[in-house]
C-alpha cells in the first residue's frame, strides 16, 4: 500500500496543505490560506460524492444540494440569532441527512441515466425553493453576521483557526471514507455496483445499503456546506446550482473516480486550474470546457489513475 | 375567485410553453433513444439558435430572415459537434457523456459572452405577428398562436417521419438494435448524424421561437434544459409520444401553478401564509410531479421499447 505512488501523493498533499498557513504568513499573502481552505472544503464535498459515485456507482448530479442545505442551516440559524456551532453544525448535518434520505428513497428506485436526471432535477428543485424564499434573501442569499461559535474551544473568526479546523475535518472525513470503503458495508456497496442481482441473491438488501451510503454522503456534504458558509461569511442559492454539482463530479473524475484520494487531488487541481486559467484570460472557460472534453476522451481514471494503474476502483 | 378568462389565458400560455418544451424534448429524447447519448449540450444548441436568429434579426431588421439563417446554421453546428466530439462518446458510459457535454456547455456560454457580450439581446417582432386575436374576451397574441401552430406541425411531421418513411424505419430499427442494423448494411453512423442534426434543428427552432418571448441571454439553455429533462423523464426516455404528452403536462402545470397556487392555498390557509408558500411550492411543482410519476412508474409514462 505504502509503496503506491498515489499514496505518496496523498501524504505529500496533506503535508503541503498543513503548511499552507505557515507559508501564507511568511510570504504575507493571506490569499493562500483562503484558497487552501476553499480547496479543502470542496475536497470534503468531493470525497463524499466519490463514496456513492466511485464506490457505489450512483452518479448523483445533485450533490451540491446537500452542500447548500448545510450552508443554509448555518445561515438560517445565524439569521435567527442562533450562533452556537453546537446547534448549527449538527442541524446542518441532520438537515442534509433528512433530505438525502427522501431524495435517495425516490431516486434509488431508478437506474442509469434516470438516476442522473432525477438527482439533477431534485437538486434543482431545492435551488428554486431557496431562490423563492424571500424571507431568507431569495436570489441574493444571506450574509453571515458572525461565524459559528464554539464556546471557548475555537475562534472561527480567526482565519487560521478555521483553516486548521477544516484541515482536521478533511483528514477525519478521509479516514472515515477509508474505513467505510474497506468495511463489510463498503464491500456490499461495491458488490452492488458491479452486480446488484448477485448481491441480492447473496441475501443483501442492496437498496438499504445504497440508501445508507447515499445518506452518509449527504451528511458529509452537509458538513462541507456548514464549513463553506463559515468560509465565505455568506450563503446563497448559487451554492446548490446544478453547475456546482457538475464541478464536484469533475473534481472526482479529474482526481480519479473510485480511488480514495482522487477527490482531494481533483479538488486541488480543479481550483488551481480555475485560478491559473482565470489569470490567463477573462474567458477562461473557453479553455476549460474543451479541456474537460479532452480529459473525458483521453485521460480515463483521472490523475491518480494515471499515476497508479493498480487502483482499486473501475469507472463505469 | 378565479375568473374564467384569466384561467383561459394562463391555460393558453401553458400550452404555448409546452410546445417549446416539446420542440426541445423531441430532439433530446430521439438522440437518447437511438444513440443512447445523454447530451446536456442540447440547451447550448437552443441558445446558439436563439443568438443566431437574434443577431441576424438585429442586423437585417427581419425576424423571418433571422429564422431562415438560424435553422441551417445551428443544424450545421450540431453536425460539427456530433462529428468532432459526440461520435466518440456513443460507446462510453453516461457519466462520460454528461461530463463531456457539460464541458461543451461551458465552452458555448463563454463563446457567446466573448462574441456578443454578457448582456442579453431583445428580439423585436414584425408587426403582423405583434397583434392579438380576441377569443372568449381574452386577447391572445398572434405570435404565441403561431408558436402553437408551428409546434403542432412539427409534431405531425415527426410522427409521419418516424412511422411512415424509410428514414423513420431506420431510426426505429436503430433504436431497437444498432448492431443488427449496421450488420444489414445500413450506414448507421449516417443515421446517427442525421438524427442529431434533426435534434439540433428542433432545438434551434425552439430557441428562435423563444427569443421574442424571453430575452436571448447566456445560460438561457440551462434553465429550460432542466425542465426538458423533467419532460423526457416523465414521458419515458426515448419516447417522442411520451415527450409530447409530458411537455404539455409540464408546461400547463408550471404556468398554472405560478398563476393560481396562491389563490388555491387561500382556500384553506390564511392569506399571509398562502402568499409565502405559493411561490415556493409553485417552483417545485413539476419536480414533485416527476418524483410522483417515477415513484409509480420508474421508466416514465411511455417507456420506450429499449432500455
Amino acid at each position: 500500500m505504502l509503496r503506491r505512488p498515489a499514496t505518496i501523493v496523498v501524504i505529500a498533499l496533506f503535508v503541503l496543505l498543513a503548511l499552507v498557513p505557515v507559508v501564507s504568513e511568511w510570504t504575507e499573502v493571506p490569499f493562500y490560506t483562503d484558497f487552501g481552505r476553499r480547496m479543502m472544503i470542496l475536497a470534503i464535498a468531493a470525497l463524499s460524492l466519490n463514496l456513492i459515485m466511485g464506490y457505489g456507482g450512483m452518479i448523483s448530479f445533485g450533490h451540491a444540494a446537500y452542500v447548500g442545505i448545510g450552508a443554509y442551516a448555518v445561515g438560517i440559524c445565524a439569521h435567527h440569532g442562533i450562533y452556537s456551532g453546537f446547534i448549527q453544525w449538527p442541524l446542518a448535518v441532520a438537515g442534509s441527512a433528512v433530505v438525502a434520505l427522501i431524495f435517495g428513497a425516490i431516486s434509488l428506485r431508478t437506474r442509469g441515466v434516470y438516476f442522473i436526471m432525477i438527482t439533477l432535477a431534485l437538486a434543482q428543485m431545492m435551488f428554486f425553493l431557496f431562490v423563492s424564499l424571500d424571507k431568507y434573501g431569495g436570489d441574493d442569499g444571506l450574509p453571515l453576521v458572525q461565524p459559528s461559535e464554539f464556546a471557548e474551544l475555537i475562534d472561527l473568526s480567526d482565519k487560521t483557526s478555521l483553516y486548521y479546523l477544516v484541515f482536521v475535518l478533511l483528514v477525519l472525513c478521509f479516514w472515515i471514507c477509508r474505513r467505510l470503503v474497506n468495511s463489510r458495508f463498503g464491500m456490499v456497496i461495491q458488490g452492488a455496483r458491479s452486480n446488484e442481482a448477485r448481491m441480492e441473491a447473496l441475501g443483501y438488501p442492496t437498496l438499504r445499503y445504497r440508501l445508507t451510503a447515499f445518506v452518509i454522503a449527504g451528511m458529509m456534504a452537509g458538513l462541507a456546506g456548514a464549513l463553506l458558509a463559515n468560509h465565505t461569511d455568506f450563503v446563497n442559492p448559487d451554492m446548490m446550482h446544478w453547475t456546482r454539482s457538475g464541478d464536484l463530479i469533475i473534481m472526482v473524475l479529474l482526481g480519479g473516480m473510485g480511488s480514495l484520494a482522487g477527490p482531494i487531488v481533483g479538488a486541488v487541481v480543479f481550483l488551481a486550474l480555475e485560478e491559473v486559467l482565470a489569470g490567463v484570460t477573462e474567458y477562461w472557460m473557453l479553455i476549460f470546457g474543451p479541456f474537460l472534453v479532452l480529459v473525458v476522451l483521453f485521460a480515463r481514471g483521472g490523475l491518480l489513475g494515471f499515476l497508479d494503474r493498480r487502483r482499486e476502483g473501475r469507472d463505469g | 375567485m378565479i375568473d374564467g378568462s384569466l384561467l383561459f389565458e394562463q391555460l393558453f400560455n401553458g400550452v404555448q410553453y409546452g410546445i417549446l418544451l416539446f420542440l426541445l424534448a423531441a430532439g433530446l429524447t430521439l438522440v437518447f433513444g437511438i444513440m443512447d447519448l445523454m447530451n446536456l449540450a442540447h440547451g447550448s444548441l437552443y441558445m446558439m439558435g436563439a443568438y443566431f436568429a437574434a443577431v441576424v434579426t438585429r442586423a437585417t431588421g427581419s425576424f423571418l430572415l433571422g429564422i431562415a439563417a438560424s435553422l441551417p446554421a445551428t443544424l450545421v453546428l450540431g453536425i460539427v459537434i456530433e462529428v468532432v466530439v459526440l461520435r466518440r462518446l456513443y460507446a462510453r458510459g453516461h457519466l462520460d457523456q454528461v461530463l463531456a457535454t457539460f464541458g461543451l456547455i461551458l465552452f458555448f456560454n463563454e463563446l457567446v459572452r466573448l462574441i456578443w457580450g454578457p448582456a442579453g439581446i431583445q428580439v423585436a417582432l414584425p408587426n403582423f405577428l405583434n397583434e392579438a386575436l380576441v377569443m372568449f374576451d381574452v386577447p391572445l397574441p398572434v405570435y404565441r398562436i403561431a408558436i402553437i401552430v408551428v409546434g403542432l406541425a412539427v409534431a405531425l411531421f415527426l410522427y409521419l417521419l418516424v412511422t411512415k418513411t424509410r428514414t423513420g424505419m431506420l431510426i426505429r430499427a436503430g433504436a431497437s438494435n444498432r448492431e443488427m442494423v449496421g450488420a444489414l448494411g445500413v450506414d448507421i453512423k449516417k443515421v446517427f448524424t442525421l438524427v442529431f442534426g434533426l435534434g439540433a434543428g428542433l432545438a434551434a427552432l425552439a430557441g428562435v421561437l423563444a427569443g421574442p418571448i424571453f430575452s436571448v441571454t447566456i445560460g438561457m439553455g440551462e434553465n429550460i434544459l432542466i425542465q426538458v429533462l423533467v419532460v423526457i423523464v416523465i414521458g419515458g426516455i426515448g419516447s417522442v409520444r411520451g415527450a409530447f404528452v409530458a411537455a404539455f403536462l409540464i408546461g400547463v402545470i408550471d404556468i398554472m401553478g405560478r398563476a393560481f397556487l396562491d389563490l388555491f392555498f387561500q382556500l384553506f390557509l390564511p392569506v399571509n401564509a398562502a402568499e409565502t408558500a405559493a411561490p415556493a411550492v409553485a417552483s417545485m411543482l413539476i419536480y414533485i410531479l416527476m418524483a410522483t410519476v417515477l415513484f409509480f412508474r420508474p421508466q416514465g409514462l411511455f417507456p420506450a421499447r429499449t432500455g
